[in-house]
């Protein structure tokens, strides 16, 4: 949509393009107080906006910063020749927790250098969804690095692709790394239902942190 | 009507960034605004507001994210969060912050979350 484009849908405003916001169906109840998010990692097409699409209550909406190639931040005297950026996209979904709380997903590339462009994407995170295609495990190595170094809490959700070779838990446990208490397990990003046991998966997971920290 | 743009102005281009933001970039921006902060807006978008500025207090009317915000403005949240800024300074728009980061969150947090999933 062009954001000085007219299309109607009652949301006109002052001075201005019309900027389409939320459907009346989308918008959150005045009660809504308190938001968090989690993480969903993982590399390009694993299935990460399918992943947030079959939970999240709205379409999923995609926000995007620009990256530009030679050092982010630096004065650039030679003007707008020679510069490459790139356009870097998140997609992210939602789902209405209760009456205040609002749970946001957001679907995140894997390699560590675009999670800067959005400041603050992991800080305040409850945890992290690792998805994993067993097609290309060595691209996840990288991801599960970084989110240990950030001390981000993750389970890893195996996407069952219908070609892609399936293999034990224990024998991916071992090929990605990973200590025992990491929850490993099988997903269809597709599926509803599917999606949504990850994330109890990974609230569980937060539940026995929580309970490993206080006893200890 | 962007079929006029097109080369130096186009759609969200840097440029037409810069000019919007008066040239700030996020680093000026307040620093409790996460992705998921709730913005809701005190009242409606007055006349001379900055286009900008109105549209953020338009689709503020009922809560909303800064996440979400920058998708429907299409603007980058680096730059909705200048403008954020200027609107918190404003006292146009009320900010309800997400849960301070905290290295594990608190369990009933957690426990509101796993009840919620549950009716999915």
């Amino acid at each position: 949509m062009d954001f000085r484009s007219s299309e109607h849908d009652g949301s006109e405003q002052h001075g201005g393009g019309a900027v389409r916001g939320p459907r009346s169906e989308d918008v959150l109840p005045e009660t809504a107080t308190t938001a968090v998010k989690v993480v969903i990692v993982g590399g390009f097409g694993v299935g990460k906006t399918t992943f947030v699409g079959s939970v999240s209550e709205i379409r999923p909406l995609t926000t995007e910063e620009t990256m530009t190639q030679a050092g982010v931040g630096v004065d650039d005297t030679s003007g707008v020749d020679g510069k490459t950026s790139t356009t870097v996209a998140m997609d992210f979904g939602r789902i209405s927790i209760n009456q205040e709380l609002v749970l946001y997903l957001f679907g995140t590339p894997g390699q560590e250098r675009f999670w800067f462009l959005w400041r603050g994407l992991f800080e305040g995170a409850l945890g992290a969804v690792v998805l994993v295609d067993t097609r290309r495990l060595e691209v996840s190595f990288d991801v599960l690095g970084r989110l240990e170094e950030r001390r981000v809490p993750f389970v890893v959700a195996v996407n069952t692709f219908p070609d892609a070779p399936a293999y034990p838990v224990e024998e991916l446990r071992t090929a990605l790394d990973l200590p025992p208490s990491v929850p490993i397990v099988p997903c269809d990003a597709r599926n509803r239902g599917s999606s949504r046991d990850v994330l109890m998966t990974l609230m569980r997971y937060l539940q026995t942190l929580a309970t490993t920290q206080e006893a200890s | 009507m962007s079929e006029a743009g097109g080369g130096d102005w186009e759609e969200n281009s840097p440029e037409r960034l810069y000019v919007i933001t008066g040239g700030r970039s996020g680093g000026s921006a307040p620093a409790e605004l996460d992705l998921v902060t709730l913005i809701v807006a005190r009242s409606g978008a007055k006349p001379g507001m900055q286009p900008e500025h109105a549209a953020i207090v338009q689709l503020c009317q009922s809560p909303l994210s800064v996440a979400e915000i920058s998708a429907y403005l299409r603007f980058p949240v680096s730059v909705v969060t200048v403008l954020l800024g200027d609107l918190l300074a404003d006292n146009r728009i009320v900010a309800r912050a997400p849960i301070p980061p905290a290295r594990l969150p608190d369990r009933a947090l957690i426990e509101a979350v796993i009840d919620g999933l549950q009716k999915l």
